[in-house]
């Protein structure tokens, strides 16, 4: 019997890993809401009611956990006993925080669409390289402190990201 | 409690009855009532065959003059008194609507703008009650009976306060609001549920006074909005001020007041309208010692004053796919919704921005009553085979905190798929600090000032420790309702402080019962009455809910387990056909805990079912297997 506290590769029937099928992950998901939602039971009893609440709210936090490799690696990385804990522990590579520390300087000076663009380039491409790698020390090696340090990393290529994004609005105005 | 069906005292609620519900669209130029009725879903005419109640309402001495065509009539004669665009003023105060224009004497009052009209002073939520009230008396004579509820729309992005406003104009035109659903998502049902369609779509909602664009994406019978953006201050009505503005300064008009303005933009409007099948059109105003202008615009003209809002559009649409993850060109089409999309520079722009040609086959300004009715039929309860589909909502802006330095915290980011909760740790800074003060925000700004404040509350009775020790554990939870409640907990010692959130800025509930009691002339006899009915119905759909969840599943139960539930219905029924209100109600109480268990293994087995059943058939029916990156 699945009950709220099973991990959420069990709610959805995958194999704990990094490398999820998206397809079968959404598929799942939608399955899954289409039996818990709460309104498949607007004529139920209170606690039908309740149960659905919880079980929709507990669906929707598995799937958004799973569908972000993000999110997903952290999840990983702690399901092995590996907390993450981005917020205390910031010690990165020298190489990634230099790299970091010029893309910033990149977007501080950026005024063109061009620009930007270029940036979006290398950003996408040291995040696709990064989820490689994580992959790799997940998948391969069950390496939870090299996963956790390269969630770390990707975590700050994320608000990278987020910063860039809000540079593209300020610019399309 | 639930405003329920009420009838004979001695006719029980038959099971599968079919419960009276209808999906109502609240626009700002016109509103409209549909229901769901023998599978066909259909937008319901007054007695003159219109489907279409402008949204206009007048006020004489008395009260209500006119609400709908008669009121939009008058509007010329007597603006002040006239109300147009009320869906504009809903939970914005005085300084957010002044640009607006309207003709009418707006004054300030605290949370919201105040209407004088020649029947004294009213609230944008008075104004909408009563074109809500008049859309409610069309559907129960069309329907011959007293509505279960209503499903009603809104932009999708409404925040919190225009939310409530349209809930309490609800309540107090009588209405029991089964949702409020956001306007693009019921325009998808309406459109996805007619065509069978499967995919990710955008719809582009531009009416008389907001702007909504949503990603969806349909499969396995499940709506899932992706992402939901817009402007809540951007329509039609924009149009009208544009073309407004340039005509009055390319005849080098002098000033007008409020009221012929107002004139003016209905001049332009028709010109507008115009334009949609013509390449020219003339602006016709005469105001008797004001104006008298005459002149003719051309397509392309109005195409260069449109220009800029356009493009906010587009722009609010860019973001919006960004959010949804997803790109324009990844589409498989975009739905075009709201009568202001019937401009053909709409369509074009639109066309151009998707690299596809929106689809507008369905009727733009009934498509989203369409679909409030779909999603009525099933809240109702009125579920069957036909109707087995799904809606996965957002909410469209962010929930958070206040923190140090009066900036805010995001708790709950715009469009996550609801319901959601999201816990975060919080600690004290000063030493021995006992109380914490909660502030709790919707928007995407960093600063508390620019974000709109939905509640605020303390955590009190915090142990005394040294500033950082303490571990506050602040909560937020979203309903499948959209309703936000929040709580905050002190780990270490248990102490606990909790709110349901309903900003400060709508009417409370004393106003609207005293505006329902002062309209009811029902004495007390008939609220006991009601009371007793609405309990009586509750038994029944609980015995009703039981009963199917015995025959499907009873299995699960042991014997001893089963035969205390089935005793405990039969007290149920017994006590249901008295009067006596609070046993009925202890009855129901007593099923209820009874069966939690039950519920819970019943979940169980949905859940295993859901996760076995048809995952090999489905599995390969799709493409391929591939890896999320």
């Amino acid at each position: 019997m699945i009950s709220l506290s099973d991990s959420y590769y069990q709610l959805f029937n995958l194999p704990v890993a990094f490398e999820v099928a998206s397809d079968v992950l959404q598929a799942t998901f939608l399955r899954l809401q289409a039996q818990v939602h709460p309104d498949r039971y607007t004529s139920g009893s209170d606690a039908e009611k309740r149960l659905a609440m919880q079980w929709a709210t507990h669906v929707n936090q598995a799937y958004r956990t799973l569908k972000e490799p993000v999110s997903r690696a952290a999840y990983w990385c702690e399901l092995q006993g590996q907390a993450v804990n981005a917020e205390y522990n910031t010690a990165m590579s020298p190489k990634f925080l230099m790299q970091q520390m010029e893309w910033r300087e990149t977007l501080g000076d950026a005024s063109s669409l061009a620009a930007l663009e270029s940036l979006q380039k290398e950003v996408s491409a040291c995040r696709k390289q990064t989820l490689g790698k994580l992959a790799q020390v997940i998948d391969v090696e069950h390496n939870p402190v090299g996963a956790a340090e390269l969630t770390r990393q990707m975590m700050f290529v994320e608000k990278f990201q987020k910063e860039l994004n809000h540079a593209f609005e300020r610019l399309e105005g | 409690m639930a405003l329920l069906q009420i009838a004979e005292p001695d006719m029980s609620t038959a099971p599968h009855e079919h419960r009276l519900a209808v999906g109502i669209d609240l626009g700002t130029t016109h509103s409209l009532v549909a229901t769901v009725r023998s599978g066909s879903t259909d937008c319901l005419p007054d007695e003159n065959g219109e489907v279409i109640l402008p949204s206009v309402v007048q006020y004489g001495a008395k009260g209500v003059l006119a609400v709908g065509r008669a009121a939009l009539q008058n509007a010329a004669s007597d603006p002040v008194n006239t109300v147009a665009s009320v869906k504009r003023l809903m939970g914005r105060g005085l300084e957010d609507v002044a640009h607006l224009r309207l003709p009418n004497e707006l004054v300030h009052a605290p949370g919201m703008v105040q209407l004088t009209t020649a029947a004294g002073s009213k609230s944008p939520v008075e104004v909408s009650a009563d074109i809500l009230k008049v859309l409610r008396q069309r559907a129960e004579l069309s329907l011959g009976g007293e509505l279960v509820g209503a499903v009603i729309t809104v932009p999708a992005y409404f925040d919190e306060a225009q939310r409530q406003a349209t809930k309490d104009a609800a309540r107090l035109a009588g209405l029991n609001v089964l949702r409020l659903l956001n306007e693009p998502t019921a325009a998808a049902v309406a459109y996805g549920l007619d065509n069978h369609v499967q995919g990710t779509y955008a719809v582009y909602d531009l009416g008389g006074g907001t702007f909504d664009i949503s990603i969806l994406r349909l499969s396995q019978g499940v709506f899932e909005v992706l992402a939901t953006g817009g402007d809540s201050a951007l329509g039609g009505d924009d149009f009208d001020r544009a073309l407004a503005d340039w005509a009055l300064a390319q005849t080098h008009s002098p000033e007008l007041n409020s009221a012929s303005y107002a004139q003016l933009t209905a001049a332009c409007r028709k010109a507008k309208e115009a334009l949609t099948v013509h390449p020219q059109a003339d602006i016709v105003c005469a105001v008797a010692n004001a104006l008298d202008l005459h002149l003719t615009v051309t397509a392309e003209q109005f195409a260069g004053l449109a220009a800029q809002l356009l493009h906010k559009t587009i722009t609010a649409t860019r973001r919006t796919l960004r959010d949804a993850d997803t790109a324009a060109d990844e589409l498989d089409g975009v739905v075009l919704v709201g009568g202001s999309t019937r401009m053909p520079i709409v369509q074009k722009a639109v066309g151009e921005f998707f690299g596809k040609k929106p689809l507008c086959s369905i009727n733009p300004d009934e498509v989203v009553a369409l679909g409030a009715a779909m999603q009525a039929n099933v809240l109702a309860g009125n579920r069957n085979e036909a109707d087995d589909w799904l809606l996965l909502d957002v909410i469209p802006l962010s929930l958070g905190l206040e923190t140090m330095g009066a900036l805010t915290e995001r708790i709950i980011p715009r469009n996550s798929t609801i319901p959601v909760a999201r816990a975060q740790d919080f600690t004290t800074f000063k030493d021995g600090q006992t109380a914490m003060a909660v502030h709790v925000l919707q928007g995407e700004r960093e600063l508390v000032a620019e974000n709109r404040s939905l509640a605020r509350f303390e955590l009190r009775g915090i142990p005394p420790m040294a500033a950082g020790a303490a571990r506050i554990r602040v909560t937020f939870q979203v309903d499948a309702d959209g309703l936000l409640s929040v709580t905050a907990r002190e780990v270490g010692s248990g102490v606990e402080a909790s709110i349901s959130v309903k900003p400060s800025y709508g009417l409370s509930d004393e106003e609207i019962t005293q505006m329902l009691k002062s309209g009811f002339e029902s004495a007390e006899s008939d609220m006991v009455a009601r009371a007793l009915r609405e309990v009586q119905v509750d038994a029944d759909r609980l015995t009703e809910a039981v009963n199917a969840a015995l025959l499907a599943d009873g299995d699960l139960l042991e014997t001893a387990d089963k035969t205390n539930i089935e005793q405990l219905l039969t007290t149920l029924k017994q006590t249901r056909d008295g009067e006596d209100t609070g046993a009925i109600k202890d009855a129901c109480d007593a099923v209820s805990k009874a069966t939690e268990a039950f519920a819970a293994l019943r979940m169980n087995r949905g859940i295993s079912k859901a996760l076995t059943g048809k995952t090999l058939d489905e599995v390969a029916a799709l493409p391929s297997s591939s890896a999320k990156h």
